[in-house]
């Protein structure tokens, strides 16, 4: 950004200590996580406990697989059907709406915005019960279509693609489209779609990750443990096998391992659309 | 892509969504554009958040005013709700907890993200890109996972935390879920390990966009590294500092997951009932929608009344801080 180093700054070697403080302190659950999981109870109850992986992961891991009442690999396969979903579900709805919102000339559209963006400052508790009661009329307790039709659309979605396209797309280049004859949703799928991809994927993960981690709205629609998300399966784990913290641990290290993998591919992207701003915790 | 993103950010004004309402006086639609696809675009979202968004909140402060039961009917009961829970004794608690979960959480993670972004905003730190990925690791992880490795790790007999703490001299073990105040700081652990990376981001994110020549001028006045940060930095942070106390207290009358983990009720004496697990177990446990309905929107009014202090303090502390 800079070819001067400004004389102002100097890294000073406690910068590099608390950095690395911070990295070890980031890092040691998950360490822990494995270091328990791969351990006999025996060696995690020891004082001092065993601060090294013993060899016993893949013994645990396919006990949490198979262990009765949990249904582990279903859980897997419906938090990814459930997060997938949504993850695309949130970018159509958002793009479409967001280009209107920062694009289109239409009576109303700024207080729409404004009323949108608004209702992001509602806890998101306010509105559950009535949201279980609408989704058990519509005969959707207890299924993945439960989880996924009210976390379709979200106004943070919405705000966040109004604000990339408006920072993304110059008015010029849709006026000119416009003169050359372009239909407004020929402009939308040949012009906009394709410079908002990048971004789309960032709002995509955001939206995958947040529905991987819930667990209040699964846990109050699921009720069959054939249908629970990874994280209703893994609160399973501590009343049937109470003692067994290699089990636990290891259920919870299986449950986030694709994350972390994920996060290898995509994470300095998370970071740039953290720091780009607008993104509502 | 992601490095360009980033470089952008060091231009690009941070955080600051009421703000950039205002751009949209400068940015009106394209003109040439046909109005009638804008409410053709917009209407998808639109009746999905109105169904399913909107619709919810309003409904929940009418049954708010019912004892309403999902088996046995309803029944309309004006306030009485409201007038039950002020004097609901587990209420108070809940709110006690709530409060000093988040006030246990908020603050060191607010001072830690402030302390580690200003670390962060040198020039010439080497690997940055790594620490600020490093950083936001947390925040990408499961509640429950986190919760059973934290439970674990603040374990009364056998957890890690007790094993430092008496090797560093304390001569019993601490009981991180039957004591009020230490269960308390458990459960703020877990939420400062999430948000602290996240946070710092954001504060980073913000500090990027104070021109450099603010702190040279600063400099040549022959202002310390401490003067610097308190004059110049912090008074550029203070719309940051407001949303993410804003943002902050939203999540932490959220606070469900982790309680909720360590035992369901909240506890033996309800010492770590929060706000959320408390509208849970009326709503879902004792099948009380009214009253539940009614904590829901005491929360909100709570998000509120804390909204509008906190955007008053800060202006006046930035106004004294230009002084």
């Amino acid at each position: 950004m800079k070819n001067k180093i400004p004389r102002w700054h100097r890294t000073s070697p406690l910068s590099y200590f608390f950095l690395a403080t911070i990295t070890f302190l980031s890092i040691f659950p998950f360490y822990w996580m494995f270091v328990v999981a791969s351990n006999t109870n025996a060696e995690i109850s020891k004082s001092p406990p065993s601060l090294i992986p013993g060899g016993r992961f893949l013994i645990v891991a396919k006990k949490v697989m198979s262990a009765e009442g949990v249904f582990f690999n279903s859980a897997l396969l419906n938090t990814f059907i459930v997060g997938i979903s949504i993850a695309v579900a949130q970018v159509m709805f958002s793009a479409v709406a967001g280009f209107a919102f920062a694009k289109l000339d239409f009576r109303g559209r700024k207080s729409f915005i404004l009323f949108v963006v608004g209702t992001m400052m509602l806890p998101s508790q306010l509105g559950i019960i009535p949201l279980f009661m609408l989704i058990k009329n519509l005969h959707m307790i207890d299924s993945l279509l439960g989880l996924i039709v009210p976390a379709l659309v979200t106004a943070f979605g919405v705000f966040w693609m109004r604000q990339i396209i408006d920072a993304q797309i110059p008015n010029e280049l849709l006026e000119a489209a416009s003169i050359d004859g372009a239909s407004v949703p020929r402009i939308f799928f040949s012009i906009v779609l394709p410079i908002i991809r990048q971004s789309s994927f960032v709002l995509a993960l955001f939206a995958f990750l947040a529905a991987w981690n819930d667990y209040l709205w699964p846990t109050i629609i699921l009720q069959n443990p054939h249908h629970f998300t990874l994280q209703v399966a893994l609160t399973q784990l501590k009343p049937m096998y109470g003692l067994d913290y290699a089990l636990q641990m290891g259920g919870a290290f299986l449950a986030t391992a694709p994350l972390l993998i994920l996060f290898i591919f995509v994470g300095r992207r998370l970071v740039s659309g953290v720091m780009d701003g607008a993104v509502k915790g | 892509m992601s490095q360009l993103l980033e470089r952008k950010v060091g231009r690009k004004a941070p955080l600051t969504p009421w703000k950039k309402n205002k751009k949209q006086e400068v940015f009106p639609g394209v003109k040439s554009l046909n109005g009638r696809w804008g409410h053709l675009f917009v209407a998808p979202f639109l009746i999905m958040f109105l169904v399913f968004g909107l619709a919810p909140v309003v409904y929940s402060v009418y049954i708010s005013f019912f004892r309403w039961d999902p088996l046995g009917g309803s029944e309309f009961t004006g306030l009485r709700n409201f007038s039950i829970l002020l004097q609901d004794s587990d209420f108070w608690l809940a709110i006690r907890n709530t409060f000093s979960i988040w006030a246990l959480s908020t603050f060191p993670q607010m001072f830690m993200a402030i302390g580690l972004a200003a670390i962060m905003r040198n020039t010439r730190l080497k690997a940055k890109s790594f620490f600020r990925t490093i950083l936001l690791v947390p925040n990408i992880t499961s509640v429950i996972a986190i919760t059973i490795v934290f439970g674990q790790l603040f374990g009364r007999d056998f957890g890690i935390i007790n094993g430092l703490l008496s090797l560093a001299g304390l001569d019993h073990h601490i009981d991180f879920i039957e004591g009020v105040i230490p269960s308390h700081v458990a459960i703020a652990t877990m939420i400062t390990w999430r948000w602290v990376g996240y946070n710092t981001l954001i504060f980073l994110a913000s500090m990027l966009a104070i021109p450099d020549e603010l702190f040279e001028s600063a400099s040549v006045d022959g202002a310390s590294k401490w003067q610097q940060f308190r004059f110049v930095t912090l008074p550029q942070l203070k719309n940051t500092i407001t949303f993410v106390l804003i943002v902050g207290t939203i999540g932490g009358l959220q606070v469900f997951a982790e309680p909720q983990q360590l035992a369901a009720d909240g506890g033996s004496s309800k010492q770590f009932l929060t706000l959320t697990l408390f509208l849970f177990n009326q709503a879902f446990v004792n099948n009380k929608y009214g009253y539940a309905a009614a904590i829901g929107i005491m929360i909100t009014f709570i998000v509120l009344i804390i909204s509008v202090i906190n955007f008053f303090i800060t202006r006046k502390i930035s106004n004294d801080g230009t002084r």
